[in-house]
Order: structure tokens, then C-alpha cells, then sequence
């Protein structure tokens, strides 16, 4: 698959905004669809819809084998030891909450530390508050440098005898700051302690191999790597997801319900109840095929190219500063304008056809320890070139023009 | 209204050089508003006299251009007033950022609503109402003498 016409396989970029070419550098809080992944939708609504489970008939058979289709897929992508180590769910948010209301209720009881890091998203710390409140669990940050690196020795002395869980980011959406998983689950294990790793940003854009990082639970969403809306991906051992409760109650998580005894199903099935989004997990297979038809080293070199390019024009522009600058940075630029506010800024870039994002990105801890209560943010999918940079610098130099900015 | 052009006329016009800001001397009620999503700060300073007239308002704070200048612009159009109108005046803007390109108003002139009416632009992105909204969200507080602070994320 040639990278530099891949644009051509979205449609959205047909469309118009305000009468200029749509610029999308909003990817890392969502990405666009390709053609396959909205027709594959499409098709399956149209010609094989069924739900899933326990009917005989032909149209519920074809559609259990092609849910299970993309199990086995995000199985192999992410190279997990069995598929059965995949859960789906309603999104990467939802995955969370699933470890930690389950984890919590296992292991957590009164001054128990959850260790996360300044760096997380809100979902990645709203659902240990929880254990805060109803289990009096005590929440410790690993603070980050001035670059946006998370300090690893200090990380490594807030972890004590009460550390039940490290709950870690693998890519901030907002400095782009890559952690090194792998190190810290090697500091967790050496203590028996397990590490979630919250892979939203990462599995769009690096190699995610979770046997090789050895965490014991990784969650993402398919909405923000090409695929639809309303898929989660809980990764666990299947250590945890057997010792663990189950977390929703419902039809298809149970094998035999009594009156006085209810025996849960066995992996996966045992922590998705209800009706599951069929068509879009289904779906999501051909979001998985995508990335792997482009080929993710392609895929790697493109966006480095694009971000660094991003960069180093940023970088010329004067009052422009970017935010954080982390050892390894993924596709994530965070900047500010002096004397512009960042809602300013996505206002009248939005004018100009580029798409961005403005406010604290559901990372109010990060944004009050870097002293900032919003900023801009220009994020990079697999479908940016360098034009769109370019329009990105040429709309900078439009609002600062506006603003009377040198 | 072209965007840019309701851009250029409020920061020109007030984002740069925003009316009535500072605290007024003999001040007797004050009130501060606060939108936790973008860091929008505003604290208004209101001075009414017996006849419960608005003998003079101002306004500190920071934030986006377009909160500062709905702020500056507020403190010009009700300084003056007695406080039936100012509310009255108050009402007739949320009306009109809310659901109306127009402002009805029999108590302001022709050039001081088309003033205000540069703000209605704002309404197609729902995101920025509560910036255009927040100092007068405050003012209502600061007439009701409310002691809590005026959240955006509390409020309509």
C-alpha cells in the first residue's frame, strides 16, 4: 500500500470546512475511516447482520465466527498468548473501569496504594478514584521532568509493600512522551506487583507486542486506530480474567443460572454480557487488516517523517512553544501561542480548514503541574503529509496575523 | 458574520484594550465566575448606589479573547443603568446567545446593540458559549450578592 496516496482511501477528506480543504490533526482523540472499514459496516448491516451467541441459524453462525474473526485478529496484532486474553468492551475508558472495579473489589481494601503517573488521562485515574472512595485506597503520582519524561527513580521509590496495582500510560496525548513500559513492568514484577498500561495512543501509531512488555493488562479503543466507534480492547493475562469476578451481570457472560446458583461462562465470554456491538467489533477486523496491509514499520517511518517535519517548521514560527520534549515523542504536539488563548487558537484554525484540538485533553493533573489550564494541540494519524503541516503553519500565521502577533 | 471578521472587530476593538477593567473605587458587591474547562477567570467589581442604579462596573480576569471582550463590553452597555434594566439587558444577551442573531433591547441604542450582536457569532460553536456567557453569569451573582463563586460547568 503506497503511504503517500493513502488519503485517498478516506472520504472525509472529499469534504469541505468553511470552504478549504479539511486539514484533521486531531487524530489522538479520534481517527478518521478509511473506505473498507465504512463499507465493511455497511455490508455487514446490509447483507450478514445477526447477533451473535447462542441462535442455530446460518446468519448467527457466520456472524459468531466473524466476531470471533476479530478476536483472533487483535489477538495476533497485539500478540497476546490466547485469544481468549481478549475482551471486548465498550471502549478503552470502559476496559479500565473493568480492572479496577474487579482488581479493586479482589485486592484493594484500606490504605492500599495505586501508583499512576502525572501523565495519565482522566480515564486512566477517574477509575482508581473510585477505590479512593468506597475502598480507601490511596493514590500516588510518579512525577515527570520538565521534558515530560516520567522520572523512573522516583517512580521507583513510591512504589512501598502497600503498592497493589501501577496503572501507566504508554503514550501521552498530550506530550507525545513514549513511556518505557517494558521497564517499568520489569521494577513492578520484581516486586509482584501488576501493571495496566492504558495503550490508547500507542496502538495507532508503535509496535505493540504485550508478551514482550509483559504487562498484565493492556486496554485501548478501535475507534482511534481507523476503526468504528463503540469498541473497547481489555488485554489480560488469563491468570487475572480467571481470578478475577466478573464485572457486568447479564445474558452470554453465565453458563447456568439457578435459583439459588449462577455458574459464570468461561473466557471471554464471561465479561461480556448483553448485546455486544456486533458489527462494529466485526468491523474493526478490517481496521486491524488496514494497519497490517500498510505495515506498521511503514507505518512508524511516515508518521516520524510527518512529526518531525512538524516539529522543526513549529519550531521557526515565532511565539509558538511546544509543550514537553520528551526523550521519545510520538506524533503528539502540544503548543502554545503567547498572548493567544488556546480555544482562540482551534476557533480560527477551524476557519481554515484545520482541525485541532484545544483545552486539557482530560489531563488536568498534567496541565496544573506543567501550570496551564488548556492547550493546543496538533496530533498526527497516518493520513497527514506534509501539506497538512504546511496549512497548519500558514493558519498559526493567519491567527497570529489576527492577533497582531510578530 | 464572517469568523474572522467577528475576530478582528473584538479583539481590536476590546480583547486588546478591554473598557472598565481594574476595580472601581466604592465597590460594594463583587463576584467572581470561573470555567474550569479553559481556565477563564473573571471577577466583577459592582458599584450600585441607593437607587439602586449601576453608578459604575468593572472587571478583572483572564482568559480567551472572546470572554474578555463579552466582559468589556458588558461593563460599558450596563454602566448606567438602573438594575431592572441591567437585568433586563442581561436576559436580552443570553436570549440572544443562546438561540437569536438578534438582540432585543429597548433600553440599548442601535450602535451599542450591534456591538453586542458581533458576540452571537459564537453560538455555532457550543464549546465557546460559556466563554461569551461567563461574565455575565457573574454579574447576576454579583447583583444577587451570592457569596459561591459562578462555575461554568455548574450552570446553563
Amino acid at each position: 500500500m503506497n503511504i503517500e496516496n493513502i488519503k485517498s482511501q478516506f472520504p472525509i477528506f472529499s469534504k469541505k470546512i468553511n470552504g478549504n480543504s479539511l486539514v484533521y490533526l486531531d487524530s489522538s482523540n479520534s481517527s478518521q475511516k478509511p473506505m473498507c472499514v465504512i463499507n465493511r459496516l455497511n455490508d455487514f448491516y446490509k447483507n450478514e447482520f445477526s447477533n451473535i451467541g447462542r441462535s442455530i441459524h446460518s446468519l448467527a453462525v457466520s456472524a459468531t465466527n466473524k466476531f470471533e474473526e476479530t478476536r483472533m485478529s487483535v489477538k495476533n496484532f497485539i500478540n497476546a498468548n490466547s485469544k481468549d486474553e481478549i475482551i471486548f468492551t465498550k471502549n478503552a475508558t470502559e476496559s479500565i473501569n473493568l480492572v479496577a472495579t474487579t482488581f479493586g473489589q479482589q485486592n484493594i481494601v484500606k490504605g492500599d496504594e495505586i501508583l499512576i503517573t502525572d501523565l495519565e488521562h482522566h480515564s486512566n485515574y477517574v477509575p482508581w478514584h473510585f477505590l479512593r472512595e468506597t475502598r480507601g485506597a490511596i493514590i500516588k503520582f510518579a512525577p515527570i521532568n520538565d521534558d515530560g519524561d516520567i522520572i523512573i527513580d522516583e517512580l521507583k521509590k513510591l512504589i512501598t509493600s502497600k503498592t497493589k496495582i501501577i496503572a501507566v500510560t504508554h503514550i501521552s496525548n498530550v506530550t507525545g512522551t513514549i513511556v518505557p513500559i517494558k521497564e517499568i513492568v520489569e521494577i513492578a514484577h520484581t516486586k509482584n506487583i501488576p501493571v495496566l498500561v492504558d495503550g490508547c495512543q500507542a496502538v495507532p501509531h508503535i509496535k505493540v507486542d504485550v508478551t514482550d512488555l509483559d504487562c498484565d493488562f493492556y486496554a485501548f479503543s478501535s475507534h482511534k486506530v481507523y476503526g468504528p466507534t463503540g469498541v473497547g480492547i481489555l488485554y489480560a493475562k488469563k491468570k487475572w480474567l480467571e481470578e478475577l469476578p466478573p464485572y457486568i451481570g447479564g445474558g452470554a457472560m453465565i453458563s447456568e443460572v439457578k435459583k439459588d446458583k449462577i455458574i459464570y461462562a468461561k473466557l471471554p465470554e464471561k465479561y461480556e454480557a448483553g448485546t455486544m456491538p456486533t458489527a462494529e467489533v466485526i468491523t474493526f477486523n478490517e481496521s486491524i487488516k488496514f494497519m497490517e496491509a500498510i505495515g506498521i514499520d511503514n507505518l512508524m517511518k511516515h508518521e516520524k517523517e510527518i512529526k518531525n517535519y512538524a516539529l522543526e517548521k513549529l519550531r521557526t514560527i515565532n511565539s509558538v512553544k511546544i509543550i514537553g520534549n520528551p526523550k521519545n515523542k510520538a506524533g503528539v504536539i502540544a503548543f502554545m501561542i503567547q498572548g493567544i488563548h488556546p480555544h482562540d487558537i482551534a476557533t480560527i484554525l477551524d476557519d481554515d480548514g484545520v482541525a485541532i484540538r484545544a483545552g486539557h485533553h482530560c489531563c488536568q493533573i498534567l496541565h496544573a503541574k506543567l501550570n496551564l489550564t488548556a492547550t493546543a494541540r496538533a496530533s498526527i494519524g497516518v493520513y497527514n503529509n506534509k501539506d497538512d503541516i504546511d496549512m497548519l503553519c500558514k493558519a498559526i500565521e493567519n491567527c497570529k496575523k489576527i492577533f497582531d502577533l510578530k | 458574520m464572517d469568523l474572522k471578521q467577528l475576530y478582528q472587530d473584538i479583539i481590536l476593538d476590546h480583547g486588546k484594550s478591554p473598557r472598565n477593567f481594574g476595580k472601581c473605587v466604592g465597590y460594594n458587591s463583587e463576584a467572581k465566575g470561573y470555567n474550569p474547562l479553559c481556565g477563564d477567570l473573571v471577577q466583577i467589581y459592582l458599584k450600585l448606589n441607593v437607587e439602586k442604579k449601576v453608578e459604575d462596573l468593572t472587571f478583572e480576569g483572564s482568559g480567551c479573547a472572546i470572554s474578555m471582550a463579552s466582559a468589556s463590553i458588558m461593563t460599558d452597555l450596563v454602566k448606567g443603568k438602573s438594575s431592572e434594566v441591567a437585568k433586563k439587558i442581561i436576559d436580552a444577551f443570553l436570549k440572544m446567545i443562546k438561540s437569536s442573531t438578534e438582540m432585543k433591547s429597548d433600553d440599548l441604542d442601535d450602535d451599542q446593540k450591534t456591538k453586542i450582536m458581533s458576540l452571537s457569532g459564537v453560538k455555532q460553536f457550543p464549546m465557546r458559549v460559556k466563554c461569551a456567557t461567563l461574565s455575565w453569569h457573574t454579574l447576576i451573582s454579583a447583583m444577587e450578592e451570592k457569596k459561591e463563586e459562578v462555575n461554568t460547568e455548574v450552570i446553563d
